[in-house]
C-alpha cells in the first residue's frame, strides 16, 4: 500500500477565514460564538451560534477589520462570482473558498491532463443546502411551482461541494462525497486517504463543510435537545465541553478541507508535510438515533482500528482532538472510553475540545479538528478547552483547560461521532518521525 | 432604449453579471452573453416576475437575444 500525507490545509471558521488567523485565536482562547445574526431567533429555544465572520462586518467581521486583519474576515466575493454566490448554499461557497487555501497552500500543480485525472475530491457535509431548502419550499409555498429556481437543486445538493471544486481546480479523477452526520469530514479524509492508498489517485481534496444555521436547523437541532439553551445572554461561554454547567453544543458553520497526497509525489517535488494519515478507524453504535451507547463502545472500537492500522500503542499519542461537542452526556461517555483505550497511558496524555472555541461545526467538524492537530504537531502545542471552569468529571487525562500546552506532539488521535451512531477515527503522525 | 427595454436590460445585467454595454437588443444570451440553458430558464423567471406575463416553455424557447425578450415582453403587455 502507498502512503498517504497532508500537504495543504484551508479553514473558514467561526474565528476567521483562512488557517493561521483562525489557528491564532484558538491558542488565545478565543471563542467565535455571538448572537445569531443570520435570521430573527427571537422565538428560537438557542438563540446563539458560531458563525462564520464577514468582510461586510458582519458577525464579529467588523471586529476582525478593527483588528487591523480584515483579510481573516470571510469575502465570499475573494472566492466565488457574486452570480454563482445567489445560486449555491453557503455549504458550497465555504467549501470552494477552504479547497482553494488548501490547494494553493500545498502548492500542487497540475499540467498535464493525466495529472488532473488522478487528482479528486472527497469533501462531506452533515446537511447540505438547508438554508435554501428552507427558503424554496417557502417560495414554492408562496408563489407555486413556476418560481421554483433552475439553481435550486444545484445549489443543495451535498455532493455539488467536491462538484464545484473539481469544476473549479479542473480535478478529474474522483469525485465523492460523504454524509454521516457529524462525522463526514474525518470520514472524507479517511476514506481519501485509503484511495491515495490503494491507488486511485496521486492528489485528492478532501474535509467537510456545512452551513445549516437557518431557522429550519436551530429549530430542528433544537426539538431533538441538542443544543444550548441556559447561556443565550452569554454566548461565548455556551460551549463548555466537561464543565458542569454544559447543557448542549452550539451550532457552527465552515469548512475545513485538506490535499492528501501520495508520499512519494510529495517528497519528489519538496513539498511540506504536515503529517501522515496513518490510522483510520469506522464503527457504529448499533444503539440510538441520537444518544451514544452509554459504555461508549462504538467510540472505543473507533479509536483501537484506528491506532491499531497504524501500529501504534496508546502511549505513542501525544494529542486527541476530542469529539466533545459540550453535551451533558456525550463529553463523559468518550472521556472514559479514552481512559478505558489508553489504560495507563491516560495519564498525561493531553485530550482538549475545540468546539470549545468555535461550537459544532457537524459535517464540517472533523476536518476542521484533523488540521487542528496537524498544526499542533507542527507548533509542538496542544489547543485549549476554553471555558473548562468546573469539570464535571474526575480523570487523568490533562483536559487543557483554558491555555494551551506546550509540549512535543509527534502523533495525534482525532475522534468524531454522528447522529445515526456513526463513529470515526483518525490517527495522523510525523511523516519524518 | 424605451423604459420597458431597459428594464429588461437591467435584469440581464444583473442575473448574469455582464457588462451592460454588451446588453443591446441583438446580443445572443447563449453566444454572447455567457448564459447556459439554466442561466436562460432563470431570466425568464425574471421577467416574468418583473413584467407581471407569463411565458409559456415553448414561448420561452424563442427567446434568444435580448432584442427577442424586449419583443415578446412589449407584445404581452399591449
Amino acid at each position: 500500500m502507498k502512503r498517504a500525507v497532508i500537504t495543504g490545509l484551508g479553514l473558514v471558521t467561526p474565528l476567521a477565514s483562512g488557517v493561521e488567523p483562525t489557528w491564532r485565536r484558538i491558542l488565545a482562547g478565543e471563542s467565535g460564538a455571538g448572537r445569531i445574526e443570520k435570521f430573527d431567533a427571537s422565538e428560537m429555544a438557542c438563540q446563539i451560534a458560531a458563525e462564520v465572520p464577514r468582510a461586510d462586518g458582519y458577525a464579529g467581521g467588523a471586529a476582525l477589520v478593527e483588528a487591523g486583519e480584515p483579510e481573516a474576515a470571510f469575502n465570499p466575493d475573494d472566492w466565488v462570482e457574486p452570480r454563482e454566490q445567489r445560486r449555491m448554499d453557503d455549504f458550497i461557497v465555504y467549501a470552494v473558498a477552504a479547497a482553494q487555501m488548501a490547494f494553493d497552500d500545498s502548492g500542487v500543480s497540475l499540467k498535464t491532463d493525466e495529472e488532473r485525472e488522478r487528482a479528486g475530491v472527497m469533501i462531506g457535509s452533515g446537511i447540505g443546502g438547508l438554508p435554501g431548502i428552507e427558503k424554496e419550499s417557502l417560495n414554492l409555498a408562496q408563489n407555486g411551482p413556476r418560481r421554483v429556481s433552475p439553481f435550486f437543486i444545484t445549489g443543495r445538493l451535498i455532493n455539488l461541494a467536491s462538484g464545484q471544486v473539481s469544476i473549479r481546480l479542473g480535478l478529474k479523477g474522483p469525485n465523492h462525497a460523504v454524509v454521516t452526520a457529524c462525522s463526514s469530514g474525518a470520514h472524507a479524509i479517511g476514506d481519501a486517504a485509503r484511495m491515495i492508498m490503494l491507488g486511485d489517485a496521486d492528489v485528492m481534496l478532501a474535509g467537510g463543510t456545512e452551513a445549516a444555521i437557518s431557522p429550519i436547523g436551530v429549530a430542528g437541532f433544537s426539538a431533538c435537545k441538542a443544543l444550548t439553551t441556559r447561556f443565550n445572554d452569554r454566548p461565548k461561554l455556551a460551549s463548555r465541553p466537561y464543565d458542569r454547567d454544559r447543557d448542549g453544543f452550539l451550532i457552527g458553520e465552515g469548512a475545513g478541507i485538506v490535499v492528501v497526497e501520495e508520499y512519494e509525489r510529495a517528497k519528489a517535488r519538496g513539498a511540506k508535510i504536515y503529517g501522515e494519515v496513518v490510522g483510520y478507524g469506522l464503527s457504529g453504535d448499533a444503539y440510538h438515533i441520537t444518544a451514544p451507547a452509554e459504555d461508549g463502545d462504538g467510540g472505543f472500537r473507533a479509536m483501537r482500528m484506528a491506532l491499531e492500522r497504524a501500529g501504534l500503542k496508546p502511549d505513542d499519542i501525544d494529542y486527541v482532538n476530542a469529539h466533545g461537542t459540550s453535551t451533558p452526556k456525550g463529553d463523559e461517555i468518550e472521556l472514559r472510553a479514552v481512559e478505558r483505550l489508553f489504560g495507563k497511558a491516560a495519564e498525561g496524555l493531553v485530550m482538549s475540545s475545540t468546539k470549545s472555541s468555535i461550537g459544532h461545526l457537524l459535517g464540517a467538524a472533523g476536518a476542521v479538528e484533523a488540521i487542528f492537530c496537524l498544526l499542533a504537531m507542527r507548533d509542538n502545542i496542544a489547543p485549549p478547552t476554553i471555558n473548562l471552569d468546573n469539570p464535571s468529571v474526575d480523570t487523568p487525562i490533562n483536559l487543557a483547560p483554558n491555555k494551551p500546552v506546550e509540549k512535543r506532539i509527534d502523533a495525534v488521535l482525532s475522534n468524531s461521532f454522528g447522529f445515526g451512531g456513526t463513529n470515526a477515527c483518525l490517527v495522523m503522525r510525523r511523516a519524518d518521525g | 432604449m424605451s423604459d420597458l427595454a431597459e428594464r429588461v436590460k437591467k435584469i440581464v445585467v444583473e442575473h448574469l453579471d455582464v457588462d451592460p454595454a454588451k446588453v443591446e437588443p441583438k446580443a445572443s444570451f447563449i453566444d454572447d452573453l455567457g448564459a447556459d440553458s439554466l442561466d436562460i430558464v432563470e431570466l425568464v423567471m425574471a421577467f416574468e416576475e418583473e413584467f407581471d406575463v407569463e411565458i409559456p416553455d415553448d414561448a420561452a424557447e424563442t427567446i434568444q437575444t435580448v432584442g427577442d425578450a424586449i419583443n415578446f415582453i412589449t407584445e404581452q403587455k399591449k
